[in-house]
């Protein structure tokens, strides 16, 4: 008892803890859950949704569903999904219907393709400008012949047979590349000092970005064979391929117009002021710097490239969805809609997600280094 | 300049990639060049043409491209397909894409005379039917009034149907889609309560659906649908070629040719009708030669895909899921309307 | 800056003068540009003449003979090509207007959520964007649509949504307004309602400025828009009778029925288009700066007047211009509804008319000129709106 005596503390009292319901589970839970009745509210509809939807989606994709099996009878005792389907046609939905003895050519293709298209978008690989030499020009040959054959004593394989997967990553590949120098000189027209040229570029450029791709495509199927002199005719899936370039190329001239605005003035007049030529000034000084921003923006078109390529299933060539669509029309697997439209969204949700990551990243290191100038 | 030379690159790298500058002058001298015959088919009709799983091509209408390309090459395989849709299988024709449109495609004055294209006769004779669920309790298609029907789109059987309504009085809901596929699954998942097409086409989708006999043809026929191979005008040498191998089929029916006994028949059979056929006459050139052909035409056609019985009950007869009865498509004699005029 | 003559350099030689070099290039690409265009035109003559397809525009007169599942004009078998191709077009106006709309709601909603300083709701508004984004429109389409259909039950066993509403397979049933003798009163007291909320918005605002007196002017609206046509529907005996759906046969008859091919197309179009518009409203509002709001909080402003005031008009300027292309984008896609059976422009002209007629050139060209027109039409108000949202700025 020490009633008379007042107790002075001479030390230091130790840091308590901070409140247990501002730190820890309990306080992120506190500040980022249930700060107000109205965030509380939420929060409980989120979780609710969220039992909603999640265990049943899981119950059918992976607790109630087939794997192993040949054939749909492996999957009736199961309600859930029958990935057998998948696994069965899964080649199929990858190469269509090229020679199964042949697709080492359309690997070795997509091979080749990684390894040129690797150096231009990651930074830390050496070679950009021999890598992006490489895309444009040797790559399209050696691409044509490993795909096509004919020649080097590769049997011939036609477009009808290409299909799938592949069918998709070719469609929208040699769109993105055969639309971007038609893209960037849309773009330097556009921005041209001529009249003429720059009335001639914005037409062309609006007159594409005011249409749906779909009229373009029927466009290339019905129409385009009429606009050939007699006797000459293309392709069918060349024909769609001039569609899907020259609509892109619309797109991506409106791109690569935002990288030459980026590129501040000075650029353009000390490139006038050394005397060089405007080819010299847009090949060695504008264009390097204004296609580097663009970068981002070219991910982004052709992630929007990727996902219309679905479209060329309306007029009969069967890429990916095109493919699934059909097997699931095939009499001994009906039913299995739901399995193949998951298994397509799954494969463009792949794609594309991890593109737009990459694309966001490099967005921010981009910005990063402006931001430091 | 340089990007004037990527743009260079560029078209020249898609001009090679699969254009083709045709011969000039008659069909049959670019197709003996090429060394196939090009030709249009369904993107997928089971019975009448379409890819199997791992793409070899079959079915009814295939098969006349494979009668044909034996005709010229003595090679049921010197053919290739192109899968086509309703909506391009004219221009494709008409443009010089394929040779030869086998495409389950209906006869009608305004395609003979407004479309450049020539029809080389009646392959098959079809009338558009319907089909509904066994549980809608209707028998006949006098009782669809006010119904929901699923019709695929740029066929004539989208006109038949809003005119068969008409004319009866009746009310129509019509919803149309661009794909057979699609337009199926809509009549499977209750969308329509009947679905039409050519009654070929009835009972080919019937045989896709989960459970066939649920579903259930109606007796009315309310068009006629013959359908045939289709050329561009403008090459009657073409045309005759298809045309007489067409009849070709149908007179080895009558005269009793098959796949199996062709061979025999060349050698032994001494009915001058049989050896006019098959090119086994003693005396003169033969009929192929008249073409541009050789001698034994159709002989290599019949050894490719058989007679017309044949082609029949291989692709869509009894034997098959569709079974369908031979009906209107069977020979004259026997109360049919397939008729070939003679080989002489 | 003074130059000796001696240095001045001499006229350069007509091929080395810009100018001039600039006229030639022109003149060449424009001539270039002519004759691939006349080489075309005259192929396509060619052909179509050598082939005697049919050519011009005369078979817009001719009669159609089919039947169009959805309709908001009258239109039978009967009428021609012509009227076809106009119920093709408002189908597409309709859908791509009401998805506009739609997709603007819940693209907002959507990108504040993803804001959300709530954890789960931020994930949950940032998952849905993100699938959406990177599955292809064709594919949400095939799944809206047979999703659709399959939990829709047989019209003999419709859900009965009561008021005349029925559910079921074949679309949503709703009763339809018969217009009595009276109704065009209501009509004008509706338009009467709207003008004069547009009056009193002036001269609230101009009260607000001279005075500082705020004015109620939402509840005013409110009453005038909906209040007084409501008032005169009742004054004038309720003028006007419904239309019920009934079941009969094989179907529902009389009433207004949205197919589901339509709520198939709306759903589709306006969730995929709301994910990109929600992503375009979180940068939008992330590129207000900070100290806006709280210099707004500063000066005493409560959170919805600084959300109103303060930080929506800056980020509207930023969100407008890639709003503009987003319902461009959703106008386009429209076109895919042939993939699902909507008798959009596409599918009716496009479709069913160019096989009919066998006319591709002059379909296809009149189809891609009307789009053309719709997308210019959107940009030219939307930028107009853009210029009145920077005035605000000012």
């Amino acid at each position: 008892m020490s009633d008379a005596t007042a107790t002075v503390r001479t030390e230091r009292h130790p840091d308590l803890p901070p409140p247990a319901t501002t730190v820890g589970v309990l306080g992120w839970l506190r500040t980022n859950l249930f700060s107000s009745w109205l965030n509380t509210a939420l929060t409980l509809l989120g979780l609710y949704l969220l039992w909603l939807i999640v265990p049943p989606l899981l119950d059918w994709a992976v607790f109630s569903a087939t794997i192993t099996g040949e054939d749909r009878t492996a999957c009736e005792p199961n309600p859930g999904a029958c990935w057998v389907f998948i696994k069965v046609q899964f080649w199929q939905f990858i190469y269509g219907f090229y020679p199964p003895d042949q697709t080492w050519r359309v690997n070795l293709t997509f091979l080749l393709f990684v390894a040129g298209v690797a150096p231009v978008l990651i930074e830390r690989i050496p070679g950009k400008k021999w890598a992006l030499f490489y895309l444009l020009f040797a790559f399209p040959v050696i691409a044509y012949v490993l795909f096509v054959g004919g020649v080097f004593g590769l049997p011939l394989v036609e477009t009808a047979l290409w299909g799938g997967l592949s069918l998709t990553l070719v469609v929208s590949i040699i769109g993105i590349v055969a639309s971007l120098p038609l893209g960037i000189l849309l773009a330097l027209g556009r921005r041209s000092k001529m009249p003429i040229l720059r009335m001639l570029s914005v037409v062309f450029i609006e007159a594409w970005r005011g249409v749906p791709l779909i009229s373009v495509l029927f466009m290339a199927s019905v129409m385009l064979p009429l606009f050939l002199p007699e006797g000459v005719n293309f392709d069918k899936l060349l024909r769609a391929l001039i569609g899907v370039a020259l609509f892109s190329a619309a797109y991506m001239a409106e791109v690569v117009r935002g990288g030459l605005q980026a590129v501040p003035r000075g650029q353009y007049e000390a490139a006038a002021a050394l005397g060089l030529s405007y080819w010299k000034t847009m090949g060695l000084i504008v264009l390097p710097q204004a296609l580097k921003i663009v970068i981002p923006g070219i991910v982004n078109t052709f992630i929007g490239l990727f996902k219309d390529t679905t479209l060329v299933a309306i007029i009969g060539l069967f890429d990916l969805l095109g493919r699934v669509h059909t097997a699931t029309t095939n009499a001994a697997w009906l039913g299995m809609s739901t399995e193949g439209y998951v298994f397509a969204g799954a494969v463009f949700w792949v794609f594309c997600f991890g593109m737009s990551r990459y694309s966001i990243r490099l967005e921010r290191k981009l910005g990063a280094g402006q931001r430091r100038r | 300049m340089r990007r004037h030379h990527i743009l260079a690159a560029t078209v020249a790298v898609l001009a090679i990639g699969g254009a083709s500058v045709a011969e000039a002058g008659p069909t049959l001298d670019a197709i003996k060049a090429k060394g196939f015959v090009q030709c249009g088919a369904n993107t997928g009709l089971a019975g009448f043409g379409g890819p199997d799983e791992s793409g070899n091509w079959s079915g009814f209408d295939v098969d006349y491209c494979r009668a044909v390309a034996a005709a010229i090459f003595g090679d049921g395989n010197a053919v290739k397909f192109t899968p086509l849709t309703a909506k391009e299988r004219f221009t494709a024709l008409q443009s010089g894409e394929v040779d030869l449109l086998a495409r389950n495609t209906t006869w009608t004055m305004s395609r003979d005379t407004s479309l450049g294209l020539n029809f080389v006769g009646v392959s098959y004779y079809d009338g558009q039917g319907f089909m509904v669920k066994k549980g809608l309790g209707v028998s006949s298609a006098l009782e669809l009034s006010g119904a929901t029907v699923c019709v695929q789109t740029g066929t004539t059987t989208e006109l038949n149907l809003a005119d068969y309504f008409r004319a009866n009085g009746m009310e129509l809901n019509a919803v149309v889609f661009e794909k057979s596929d699609e337009t199926v699954a809509a009549y499977d998942q209750g969308r329509c309560d009947a679905f039409t097409t050519d009654a070929s086409g009835l009972y080919a989708e019937r045989v896709k659906l989960a459970n066939p006999d649920d579903h259930i043809v109606l007796p009315e026929i309310i068009s006629k649908e013959p359908l045939g191979p289709v050329v561009r005008q403008g090459d009657d040498e073409w045309l005759n070629i298809v045309m007489w191998t067409h009849f070709a089929l149908i007179n080895a029916e009558e005269l009793g040719v098959t796949q199996g006994n062709v061979a025999d028949m060349m050698a032994t059979s001494q009915n001058p009708d049989v050896q006019r056929l098959l090119g086994t006459e003693a005396e003169g050139e033969g009929f192929g030669p008249m073409m541009g052909l050789g001698k034994d035409w159709a002989a290599n056609a019949i050894k490719a895909v058989g007679n017309y019985g044949e082609v029949f009950e291989r692709n869509v007869g009894a034997n098959t899921p569709l079974q369908i009865a031979r009906g209107l498509n069977a020979l004259w004699k026997k109360g049919g309307l397939q008729y070939a005029p003679p080989i002489r | 800056m003074s130059l000796d003559t001696a240095t001045l350099p001499t006229r350069p030689s007509a091929w080395n003068d810009p100018r001039v070099r600039g006229i030639v290039v022109q003149v060449v690409v424009l001539a270039a540009v002519v004759a691939f265009g006349i080489h075309i035109v005259d192929n396509t003559a060619t052909n179509l003449a050598k082939q005697k397809i049919a050519s011009g525009f005369g078979f817009l007169s001719n009669t159609a003979g089919f039947d169009i599942s959805m309709h908001l004009i009258p239109y039978t078998p009967e009428s021609t090509y012509g009227r076809a191709f106009v119920v093709g077009l408002v189908n597409t106006l309709l859908v791509a207007a009401i998805g506009v709309v739609l997709a603007t709601v819940v693209g907002f909603v959507m990108g504040v959520a993803r804001l959300s300083p709530n954890f789960i709701i931020s994930r949950l508004a940032g998952v849905y964007i993100e699938i959406v984004r990177n599955v292809p429109l064709l594919l949400q389409l095939f799944f809206w649509y047979f999703a659709t259909l399959a939990a829709m039950p047989h019209p003999k066993q419709s859900h009965d949504l009561g008021a005349g509403f029925f559910l079921n397979v074949r679309g949503l049933y709703m009763p339809s307004p018969v217009p009595g003798e009276r109704f065009g009163l209501v009509i004008v007291a509706f338009i009467v309602g709207i003008v004069a909320t547009f009056v009193v918005k002036r001269w609230a605002r101009r009260r607000f400025e001279a005075t500082g007196q705020p004015f109620p002017m939402a509840w005013a609206g409110f009453g005038l828009i909906l209040g007084l046509p409501i008032v005169v529907l009742l004054a004038t005996g309720v003028p006007l009778s419904f239309e019920l759906p009934e079941l009969k046969g094989f179907n529902f008859t009389g009433g207004t029925v949205l197919p589901p091919e339509f709520a198939a197309l709306l759903a589709g179009l306006s969730v995929y288009t709301a994910a990109f518009i929600a992503e375009n409203v979180r940068s939008g509002i992330q590129a207000v700066s900070h100290g806006q709001t709280e210099a707004a909080f500063a000066l005493g402003l409560r959170r919805g007047a600084t959300l109103r005031l303060i930080v929506i008009p800056q980020a509207l300027r930023v969100i407008i211009p890639p709003l503009t292309s987003q319902y461009l984008n959703l106008t386009k896609n429209s076109s895919l509804a042939v993939a699902i059976g909507y008798p959009d422009l596409v599918s009716v002209f496009a479709g069913t008319v160019l096989n009919q007629t066998g006319q591709a050139v002059e379909v296809i060209l009149i189809t891609m000129a009307i789009y053309l027109t719709i997308s210019l039409l959107i940009s030219l108000g939307m930028n107009l709106y853009n210029r009145r949202v920077r005035l605000v700025e000012r």
